[in-house]
């Protein structure tokens, strides 16, 4: 009658679930498998395997928290249907109102960082200094280094909180660019378009 | 106005104008670290303060400020300089073709971002610094603790005490030296201010010689010293005539 409770679930990697659990809910930023292994005191296919039994049990529909694998690590995050209410009580001041230069000079530097503001203002045709500050302010993209070339200018990327937000895994996770937009070949027959109309 | 001769006081120079396009022609003065703002802005005022518009000027200093600003940004942009200018109107058009495509992919990636950012909007987590216990510091060597005193015991020695002589200098009125060379030059028409101050302090020596420039500054002496060092010999005005011609090579201080 004493006797302790025995738990219904006993597979042996539970403990481990649990202390992977505890670790997630105090941090404020996702935690790599090595960073959990090293926290737990496990080898890290343990912890991978622990990782599935966390996530199965914080899915999305099952839980308010959901277990997420977003930049390059492991972090809980709401459920997407406790959405309105999160919105009622905090705010996204990293997101908020992103403006269309903002966000072209964020694909720029997602794309091609690390990359100066010269680089992407060669791109926009419009100076990205304003666009650039905001989103360092925001803290979606970092400074990275100097281009080597004259002049020196501060290198930028984007940061794991972009990741985070934008909710990828890693950059690599970002869809091909000849998959989003135009080919250079119809730009250019675009182009041979508007000066036989200019010439006719 | 002759533009080259234009007077330029910039951080990275300053001298006429000209010298500036020959230092940076031979490559001793990097372009990039010159202003050019300023030059634009030191020719702007000499135009108005000559209140006259020299169009022959203003033709010559365009040229020569384009040709520059031109210089400035292919050094800013060393590869973009090499690439546009050299392309024909053929290669021109297709690199056109290329950024504008380049763009057009960024363009279309932005709003890929803007998408995903409506999808995943209703996701909320949990954001601060992050509250990373410091990890474990490696244990320090063997220690040796009578070592380490000695080092403390040589930077806990008394330091030396510091000299307050120099609190205690006071300063004599210019006015009782005036009026001491006053009387001196009462009695005699010249001196040797050496002489005369030899025995002072330092302190004194200095407040007399203040004196001696203000008793220049009243046209009551004059000054002279052969060369520097070499005594300096005071002489009421009025004796001075007679033998100003002995001492034309004298070095009469001005300076008063």
């Amino acid at each position: 009658m004493d006797a302790p409770l025995r738990l219904i679930a006993s597979n042996p990697l539970d403990q481990l679930a649990r202390t992977i659990e505890a670790l997630l809910v105090v941090a404020s930023q996702p935690l790599s498998v090595d960073e959990l292994a090293e926290a737990a005191d496990d080898d890290a296919e343990r912890v991978e395997a622990a990782l599935g039994l966390v996530r199965e049990r914080y899915a999305e529909g099952r839980s308010g928290i959901v277990l997420e694998h977003v930049a390059g690590g492991w972090a809980f995050r709401s459920a997407r249907e406790a959405a309105a209410a999160c919105a009622r009580l905090f705010e996204k001041p990293a997101q908020r109102n992103l403006s269309q230069a903002a966000l072209e000079t964020l694909a720029i530097v997602a794309y091609l960082g690390p990359c100066s503001r010269p680089d992407v203002a060669r791109i926009r045709g419009v100076s990205a200094d304003s666009a650039v500050a905001n989103l360092v302010e925001r803290g979606l993209i970092t400074e990275s280094g100097r281009d080597e070339a004259a002049g020196g200018a501060i290198r930028y990327r984007t940061t794991p909180l972009f990741e985070r937000v934008f909710g990828l895994e890693s950059l690599s996770q970002l869809p091909r660019l000849d998959d989003v937009g135009e080919s250079t070949e119809q730009i250019r027959e675009r182009l041979h378009e508007v000066a036989e109309k200019r010439s006719a | 106005m002759i533009v080259r001769e234009l007077e330029l006081d910039l951080d990275a120079f300053e001298g006429p104008f000209d010298l500036l396009l020959t230092l940076v022609l031979k490559d001793e003065l990097d372009l990039r670290e010159v202003d050019v703002a300023g030059i634009v802005l030191a020719f702007v005022e000499h135009l108005f303060e000559r209140d006259e518009l020299d169009l022959e000027a203003c033709g010559e200093f365009l040229v020569l400020i384009s040709a520059l600003l031109e210089l400035k940004a292919r050094g800013l942009f060393p590869e973009e300089a090499a690439e546009l200018a050299e392309l024909e109107p053929e290669a021109a058009a297709e690199e056109l073709a290329r950024r504008l495509a380049e763009y057009r992919r960024m363009k279309d990636a932005a709003g890929w971002l803007r998408e995903r950012l409506e999808q995943e909007g209703d996701r909320f987590f949990r954001l601060g610094p992050a509250p990373l216990a410091p990890k474990a510091e490696t244990p320090l060597g063997p220690q040796q603790p009578e070592k380490l005193a000695e080092v403390i015991r040589l930077l806990a020695k008394e330091p030396p005490q510091v000299s307050l002589a120099h609190m205690a200098l006071r300063f004599p009125p210019v006015t009782q030296f005036v009026e001491r060379f006053r009387s001196v030059l009462r009695r005699r028409a010249r001196f040797d201010f050496d002489q005369e101050v030899g025995e002072l302090s330092r302190v004194e020596q200095a407040v007399a010689f203040l004196a001696l420039l203000d008793l220049r500054r009243a046209g009551e002496i004059t000054i002279e010293q052969s060369a520097p060092f070499a005594p300096i010999r005071i002489a009421r005005i009025g004796e001075e005539k007679t033998d100003r011609d002995e001492r034309t090579a004298a070095w009469t201080l001005r300076s008063a």
